[in-house]
C-alpha cells in the first residue's frame, strides 16, 4: 500500500515536471493510439485521480497490458470497457453510463441551470415592473422641498 | 418574509450536511460488481506443491474465504495475526491468492529476473513469510502474473472474498481484516452461507 502511494505521490511529480504519461510499449504506433485513448477513459483503481494511462501504479501497469493484449486479440473499445467493468464496477469509468441511479449526476447540473435563469428572469422582471412609483403634483412638491433643504442643511454646516 | 435572512444559513447548514457526509465516505472502498456473482474461475499452482493446481471447482460444496496476500504487502502484515487465530477456529475454510510475490514487489528489478526464476523465487520468498509470520491458509495458490487477481477485481492487497457453496461471491472485505469485521461482519455471514442447503 505504502509504494502505491508513493507512486503516486511521484507520478504527481512527474506531471508537474512535464505532464508525461506513460511510454508505449508496443511496436505498432496505430494500436498504441487506440491503448492510449481508451486507458485515458478507464481510471486507475490505486491513484483514483489519475487514468490507467497516467498512472505508474502497478495495477495500471497490467490494465494497459490487458487493454493493449486485448485490443490486439481483435476485441473492440466497447467489448474491453465492459471487461473492465464486470471487475471493477462502473467506477472504473469516468464518463458514468447513462441509467436511473446516475440520472441525477447527469441532468443535475442542467435542471440546477434552468432553475436558476429561471428565479433570476422572475426576479428581474418583477423589479421592472415595481420601479419608478408615479407621483402627484403635491408629492412632487414636497420632495423637492426636502432635497432643497437637505442641499441647504449641507452648505451650512 | 421576515425569516429571509435565515435562507443562507439554511443553505450552509445544508452544505455542510453534505459535506460532512462526504467525509464519512471511504472513496478507497469501491463496491464490487462481482458480489453475488459466480467467483471467476481459476486454476493455479499450489504452494506447497507447485506441481499440483487448485481449481475453483475444487472448492464446490463449502463455504470458504479467499484471502489476496503477498509478502511484500505491509498491510497484509498488519491482518496476519487475525487470521492465524481464526485458522485455529478451524470455521471455515482460508484459501491464500498470493498476489504477484516476485513482480508485484516494487524493490525488485523485473528486467534482472529471468521469466524461468521467477516461480522458484516466488515459491521461495513466499514460504520464508509463511514460515516466519505463521501460516493460516489451508491451501495457498501462486498468481505469479496476477492474472486472476485482475479476474477478482483486486485493486489493493489484501482483500478477502466469502464464496458460498455454489461458487458464489458473497461478500468483499478490502483492506486488512480487523477483529471487528471478523467477529462482526465475516464470521456471522459465514455462519448464515453454511445454514444455506
Amino acid at each position: 500500500m505504502r509504494r502505491f502511494l508513493l507512486a503516486c505521490g511521484l507520478s504527481l511529480f512527474a506531471l508537474v515536471a512535464h505532464a508525461q504519461t506513460a511510454e508505449p510499449v508496443a511496436a505498432d504506433q496505430a494500436l498504441e493510439e487506440r491503448v492510449m485513448a481508451l486507458s485515458h477513459k478507464l481510471r486507475c483503481l490505486v491513484c483514483q485521480n489519475q487514468s490507467i494511462a497516467e498512472s505508474d501504479a502497478d495495477l495500471a501497469v497490467d490494465l494497459r497490458e490487458q487493454v493493449r493484449e486485448q485490443l490486439s486479440a481483435g476485441k473492440n473499445e466497447d467489448e474491453i470497457a465492459d471487461y473492465m467493468v464486470a471487475r471493477y464496477g462502473d467506477f472504473v469509468l469516468y464518463e458514468p453510463p447513462m441509467r436511473g441511479s446516475t440520472l441525477l449526476l447527469w441532468l443535475g447540473p442542467l435542471v440546477l441551470a434552468v432553475v436558476g435563469i429561471g428565479v433570476l428572469m422572475l426576479r428581474l422582471s418583477r423589479r421592472n415592473k415595481e420601479s419608478a412609483p408615479v407621483l402627484n403634483e403635491a408629492q412632487r412638491a414636497k420632495a423637492r422641498a426636502l432635497l432643497e433643504k437637505d442641499d441647504n442643511n449641507g452648505t451650512q454646516a | 418574509m421576515k425569516a429571509k435572512f435565515l435562507v443562507p444559513l439554511f443553505l450552509f447548514l445544508l452544505l455542510v450536511g453534505f459535506l460532512g457526509f462526504g467525509l464519512s465516505l471511504n472513496p478507497r472502498e469501491v463496491p464490487s460488481p462481482l458480489i453475488d456473482k459466480p467467483a471467476p474461475d481459476f486454476t493455479l499452482a499450489r504452494l506447497d506443491n507447485p506441481e499440483q493446481t487448485l481449481a475453483l471447482a475444487d472448492m464446490k460444496g463449502q463455504v470458504w474465504l479467499l484471502n489476496v496476500w503477498a509478502s511484500w504487502c505491509v498491510a497484509c502484515r498488519q491482518e496476519h495475526p487475525v487470521l492465524v487465530a481464526l485458522a485455529k477456529r478451524k470455521e471455515v475454510p482460508l484459501v491464500g491468492l498470493n498476489y504477484k510475490e516476485v513482480r508485484g514487489d516494487g524493490g525488485i528489478d523485473m528486467r534482472k529476473v529471468a521469466a524461468e526464476n521467477e516461480l522458484p523465487m516466488a515459491i521461495e520468498r513466499a514460504r520464508d513469510w509463511l514460515q516466519s509470520h505463521g501460516d493460516p491458509y489451508d491451501v495457498s495458490i501462486l498468481d505469479i502474473n496476477g492474472r486472476v487477481g485482475i479476474d477478482f477485481g483486486v485493486y489493493g492487497v489484501p482483500e478477502t472474498f466469502l464464496i458460498d457453496k455454489q461458487g458464489v461471491i458473497r461478500h468483499k472485505h478490502i483492506g486488512p481484516i480487523t477483529p471487528d469485521a471478523l467477529r462482526d461482519t465475516i464470521l456471522p455471514k459465514v455462519a448464515a452461507l453454511k445454514a444455506e442447503s
